[in-house]
């Protein structure tokens, strides 16, 4: 019964105004987070940190805000990592082979668009469900990678292109004027163009969405393709960063992108969620990872943390929205 | 569809030439390409490697029937091997390393079938989650390091024989045996279609679909830490990513099988041939010097083409 009054019901407008209320939650989360991590330990407020922390949720943010798109047509794209992984190869051997950084930029959101269409095309045309065609895609790309860099590293490019991850710009991160430039792109997107809402609509209610008209397999395309784009923007961003690439970068990514998406109050279910919340997911599961380098939990432990982090913010989310119907 | 009856039969003919042909095509194809690959020697080494992934996909079976998923076998096979390998070593005694691998893995399964049955959590992230608690919990466990030194008794596991047949062999046709009489002649059998093809006949029998649920993830894990045990005969160590993955080959095995994802019927034998083709397919991929990435990405390839197929059958 419950399941066939869910799907009734279209989402309307007004769930932004309770999306601000759940946003602002989460932003008091964060803030709770900051408190505590500042009287533990001496180095959280620190420019340096802040800046860092900024830095380091910009590239989850990147992976997470196309992923958003997807989760919010109740779909998921779990090959992000592996995409970012190939994308960051392929990227740094052009830039390698060419010399130029625009021709390896270009590749590399090309190759990752292109892994996003692939993923849209078994999702629609070949209808598999889309957790288990992308988890396909996430081995295939990781066996693609493995076998293109063969055990190699890519290591040192131009400096004008190391300035994308590593450089300032009136001492901000320039990775943080990307953070605002996409999240301003991606929230306009999302809430104020006709495409931004058929895809709440899809996600929402498909049968409802088809039958008012909306194209739903191109969306559907769009939207993975989108995704998939992002992860090679991500790309990007870290080979410029790191000034080198490995076969395995794309392993500690995806679990990660899928937690800022869920924190951010996105619903697995499809229909509900903002870019914004993705925003302050990343943010809040940074800081969480942040505070704990910071007092000094070595790595090994993030991981589990970030997978408790993920089912917990299911878990709250589906419980928020039961007491909400 | 949902209309289904309780007791799906299971209806093998219908199934039999998917999965029979690959496995035909792939062993006649690695005949051909693959030098040495039709000797005995490597035949039995085929099984043999097949046996670790035969533990994970039956299981894998009844939960992808249930319309479940598990991803995170592979790492909690991964954290498993690594118990067996630590208290074996602490113990001296390979009993007591596979009851920790045991316990282990079946509280992650009973944790997975709580998060899906009672938290109601759809079941890829679930899993997922578990997936990277798996994982954390192994690299804190081992610290990041190899566990070596073993002793000889879980080491001989592998390498031993039972009345000539090698003793992960025998393993693996018990589990399928036991596998077998579960789903097709035991009521919890009868239960495990219920749940994926009618779950809401379980409630008015009087049965908590809830609990069913929760054991057959259970089971999952429960498996893994046997799993864990052969990993670590195999590997004469633990190692914190030794299993990373093999959930991939085992949902591929079963998808290859002609298990449905969606209609909650499922074919055991058809999950075993599964096995044989993606353990054919690894082992002729290797033989011909393709690196294990090739491998990876060619089963890879084979789910997303078998589940393809699968819907179309579905929608024929």
């Amino acid at each position: 019964m419950t399941d066939i009054s869910k799907e009734i019901i279209a989402p309307p407008r007004s769930f932004l105004s309770q999306d601000a209320i759940q946003l602002f939650y989460r932003l008091l989360a964060a803030l709770l987070i900051c408190a505590v991590l500042a009287v533990l330990s001496d180095s959280f407020l620190s420019l340096g940190n802040i800046l860092n922390v900024l830095r380091q949720a910009s590239l989850t943010f990147f992976i997470a805000s196309g992923l958003t798109l997807v989760v919010l047509t109740a779909g998921l794209d779990l090959s992000v990592g592996a995409n970012v992984a190939l994308s960051a190869c392929i990227a740094g051997t052009v830039i390698h082979k060419t010399g130029s950084p625009a021709l390896g930029i270009l590749t590399g959101l090309a190759c990752g668009g292109i892994v996003g269409l692939l993923n849209g095309i078994m999702v629609t045309a070949l209808r598999i469900p889309s957790f288990i065609a992308t988890y396909g895609m996430l081995w295939v790309l990781n066996g693609l990678t493995y076998w293109y860099m063969a055990g190699e590293t890519l290591h040192g490019f131009p400096a004008g292109f190391r300035q994308i991850g590593s450089g300032y710009l009136f001492g901000l991160p320039i990775p943080v004027y990307l953070l605002l430039v996409f999240l301003g792109i991606g929230t306009f997107f999302a809430q104020r163009t006709i495409w931004g809402q058929e895809i709440y609509a899809i996600g929402a209610n498909p049968v409802a969405a088809r039958l008012s008209g909306i194209p739903v397999a191109r969306r559907l395309l769009l939207v993975y393709a989108v995704s998939g784009t992002m992860a090679g923007l991500a790309s990007i961003i870290f080979l410029s960063r790191l000034n080198s690439a490995e076969a395995d970068i794309g392993e500690s990514l995806t679990l990660p992108a899928i937690a800022a998406v869920l924190i951010g109050g996105t619903s697995l279910f499809g229909g509900v969620g903002t870019v914004f919340g993705t925003f302050i997911g990343a943010l809040i599961l940074t800081l969480v990872l942040n505070g704990m380098n910071l007092l000094s939990v070595s790595a090994n432990w993030q991981p589990l943390v970030t997978g408790i982090i993920v089912i917990l913010a299911v878990w709250l989310d589906m419980k928020t929205r039961r007491r909400a119907q | 569809m949902r209309e289904a009856a309780v007791v799906a039969q299971p209806n093998p003919l219908q199934r039999i030439p998917g999965v029979a042909i690959v496995l035909v095509l792939l062993i006649a194809l690695f005949s051909v390409i693959a030098p040495g690959f039709l000797s005995v020697a490597n035949l039995s080494n085929v099984l043999v490697q097949s046996t670790i992934l035969t533990m994970l996909a039956l299981p894998m079976t009844l939960i992808i029937m249930t319309e479940g998923l598990d991803l995170s076998m592979g790492a909690v096979l991964t954290l498993t091997s690594l118990c067996v390998a630590i208290v074996s070593l602490a113990t001296k005694s390979m009993l007591l390393g596979l009851g920790a691998g045991l316990l282990v893995g079946a509280a992650f399964g009973v944790a997975n079938g709580w998060l899906v049955a009672i938290l109601g959590i759809p079941p890829f992230v679930a899993t997922l989650g578990t997936l990277g608690m798996a994982q954390g919990l192994s690299l804190i466990v081992s610290d990041g390091q190899s566990v070596v030194g073993i002793p000889h008794s879980v080491r001989d596991i592998y390498s031993a024989t039972l009345l000539g047949v090698p003793v992960p062999i025998v393993m693996a046709l018990v589990t399928y045996a036991a596998f077998h009489g579960l789903l097709y002649h035991t009521r919890f059998g009868t239960y495990i279609f219920a749940l994926g093809g009618n779950r809401e006949a379980l409630r008015y029998a009087g049965l908590s679909p809830n609990r069913l649920l929760i054991a057959v993830y259970a089971i999952g894990g429960a498996m893994a830490g046997i799993a864990g045990l052969l990993m670590t005969a195999r590997m004469n160590s633990g190692h914190p990513t030794a299993g990373l993955g093999l959930e991939f080959d085992a949902i591929a095995a079963v998808a290859v099988g002609g298990t449905s994802f969606e209609r909650g019927n499922g074919w055991l034998l058809g999950t075993l041939l599964g096995v044989l083709s993606v353990g054919v397919l690894r082992n002729g991929l290797n033989l011909i010097s393709l690196p294990s990435s090739v491998q990876v990405a060619s089963v890879g390839v084979l789910v997303i083409v078998a589940l393809f197929l699968d819907g179309l059958r579905s929608r024929a």
